[in-house]
């Protein structure tokens, strides 16, 4: 029975697998490679995200805030003052997730819109001190961010690199890697879902009543799956700072957290994959409507209006079921 | 014999509303204890107070002889009580045996390390979870709907549902809040046949139930309450000849 869940399972890590293998046979330039790895590490930090909003049930409008937390911290260390690349980041990510814990502890009490403006306010803290911190986030202007240096071994999107022969650019690597990293991410937020522990998360959204009267501590999982999601954020921030090479802060911004909360709306709460579809659509989207920059934000509220409206399961859940709709009329019903 | 569940004058207001009032009363280990009354009586309110879910006002609850006022509902769980509710609690976000699976949590003590990345030891624990969720489903007649989806199953099944994730905890004591509201004759009868195989099994079983014929025919004792206060407590036959009981609420 176990190895039915794990073969499904597998089974949507290896199509994950082929479709980041598959994309750069259409990606003609470094401009849509940049794009592409941007979806990738993003989409790491909305799969953490969705184990809060998604699975939990709560909300954060402040998630970027953790995001930049990462960024900067990666910034700073290895930029600033030369420590190496990989301790930084996990230090940087416990270090966010022991933040994570102390605000999250009081705010999670909260519900519905008391936690969003909770939530909402930790991101604004966050954003405002990296604008004001000019000393060492270089402030509103941003700061430069060294090459990601695997012990030893510099990933850069400018490099050139051989492989038995075969020769990469950097930005090829880096997608290929950020498409590594979205894997672990996705393999990690599986295991925890489908786990004693994730049951434990899930019936917090199905019925607190009942996960508190079965024994699960609810306001621990509630600090823990937000220190979890703070921990996504705050590593593929580092990630996405040494990618990009340079940060501002933005990164920790409003519109930001805004994005990413819509990513996990339209791409479908509670669908690990859904949200990285929901990552690569909103990425893309401002691309195609470039024409329209000023009115980004506008667009983002109302996507995410229109998909709470009318389609609140979200985009991959929706289209799954409509071609299972499909399925199950032309082999007359079991679907 | 050592009273497991035990309130002394016991309070709970609601601002003005004096839901339970100075209501004192202990049930014995391996009974079936009824607690009945009419609408707002303050039964629910009662068992919300032993669950952990409202902090008294006033009085004491104890469990096993421990005071347990200020306790939350986890760790009354960790202490052995489980219970359903009148207003059905079921995660309709997971399967069926998902939601029995989720009342053997506090069994289930893989770390977090454990956890992600999934190591033998999870898995041991799920299996077997899983297995007890099966059988306990298959125990309270819903056996056919292990990974059915809790939003597609038919309300009596989801009753049965909540009593099997109650019972996934190996509970020392069950309390029951209205299971066969709802049910028609013949789930009723099976409901009834549950409730005895549950006591007899050495569970200690609290309910609160309208259903006279059910509640007079399998409970050892009983409370009445009647606007939050204790209006009689005896055997079933004591309570159907409690003239007090007759006027205010049999009988009425
Ligand atoms: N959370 C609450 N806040 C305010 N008043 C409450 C609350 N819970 C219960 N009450 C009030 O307490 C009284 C007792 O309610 P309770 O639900 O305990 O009755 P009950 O005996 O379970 O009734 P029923 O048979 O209808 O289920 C009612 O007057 C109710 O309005
Ligand atoms: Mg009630």
């Amino acid at each position: 029975m176990f190895d039915q869940f794990m073969k499904v399972r597998l089974r949507g890590m290896i199509v994950l697998a082929i479709i980041v293998v598959v994309i750069p046979l259409f990606l003609t330039n470094p401009f849509q490679y940049d794009l592409a790895t941007q979806i990738l590490i993003v989409g790491g930090a909305v799969v953490g995200l969705n184990l809060l909003v998604g699975f939990a049930g709560q909300i954060s409008l402040g998630h970027a805030g953790f995001f930049g937390l990462g960024a900067y911290f990666t910034g700073i260390m290895t930029g600033t003052y030369g420590w190496p690349a990989v301790p930084t980041l996990l230090l940087g990510a416990a270090v966010v997730g022991a933040i994570a814990w102390i605000v999250g502890r009081p705010i999670l009490r909260l519900k519905g819109h008391y936690l969003s403006m909770a939530t909402l306010a930790v991101g604004f803290i966050i954003a405002i001190i990296i604008n004001n911190e000019s000393q060492l986030t270089g402030g509103p202007d941003g700061m430069p961010v060294p090459a990601l240096d695997l012990f030893g071994w510099e990933l850069s999107s400018f490099g050139l690199y051989s492989f038995f022969g075969i020769e990469f650019d950097g930005y090829e690597l880096w997608y290929f890697f950020a498409g590594l990293m979205l894997l672990l991410a996705v393999w990690l937020a599986q295991n925890l879902i489908d786990s004693p522990i994730g049951r434990g998360l899930r019936a917090v959204h199905g019925s607190e009543v009942a996960a508190r009267v079965v024994g699960v501590d609810t306001a621990k999982y509630k600090s823990l799956v937000f220190v979890i999601s703070a921990v996504y954020a705050s590593i593929t921030g580092s990630l996405y700072a040494h990618f990009q090479g340079f940060i501002t802060p933005a990164v920790a911004g409003f519109d930001f957290s805004i994005i990413l909360i819509t990513m996990v709306v339209l791409g479908g709460m509670g669908s690990t994959y859904g949200v990285i579809l929901g990552a690569a659509v909103l990425t893309l989207l401002p691309q195609v409507l470039a024409d329209f920059q000023e009115l980004e934000m506008v667009m983002f509220g109302l996507i995410l209006m229109l998909t709470m409206i009318f389609m609140p399961k979200g985009l991959l859940p929706t289209l799954g079921s409509m071609a299972g709709k499909r399925f199950a009329k032309k082999t007359g019903g079991q679907p | 014999m050592t009273a497991l569940v035990e309130v002394k004058g016991l309070d709970k207001a609601f601002g003005g509303v004096h839901a339970v009032e100075n209501v004192s009363f202990s049930v014995d280990a391996g009974q079936v204890y009824s607690v009945i009354g009419p609408n707002g009586a303050g039964k629910t309110t009662l068992f919300n107070l032993i669950t952990g879910l409202y902090t008294p006002t006033g009085g004491e609850i104890r469990l096993n002889g421990e005071t347990t006022n200020d306790l939350e509902p986890n760790q009354l769980a960790e202490r052995g009580m489980c219970r359903t509710f009148q207003q059905m609690q079921i995660c309709m976000n997971m399967t069926a045996i998902e939601n029995v699976m989720l009342g053997r949590h506090l069994k289930l003590k893989s770390s977090l390390f454990t956890t992600l990345f999934r190591l033998p030891g999870l898995l041991r624990d799920e299996k077997s979870a899983r297995q007890r969720a099966a059988d306990l489903m298959e125990y309270v007649g819903c056996g056919d709907y292990l990974e059915t989806e809790a939003s597609a199953m038919s309300y009596g099944a989801l009753k049965r549902l909540e009593i099997a994730r109650a019972l996934a905890a190996d509970p020392k004591v069950i309390l029951l809040d209205e299971p066969a509201a709802g049910l028609n004759a013949v789930e009723t009868a099976a409901l009834e046949q549950l409730i005895r195989r549950i006591a007899d099994e050495g569970t200690t079983v609290m309910l609160v139930e309208h259903d006279m014929k059910l509640v007079m025919g399998i409970s050892d004792h009983l409370l009445v309450l009647n606007y939050g206060r204790v209006l009689a407590e005896g055997t079933p036959s004591e309570i159907r000849n409690n003239p007090d009981v007759i006027a205010a609420y049999l009988g009425g």
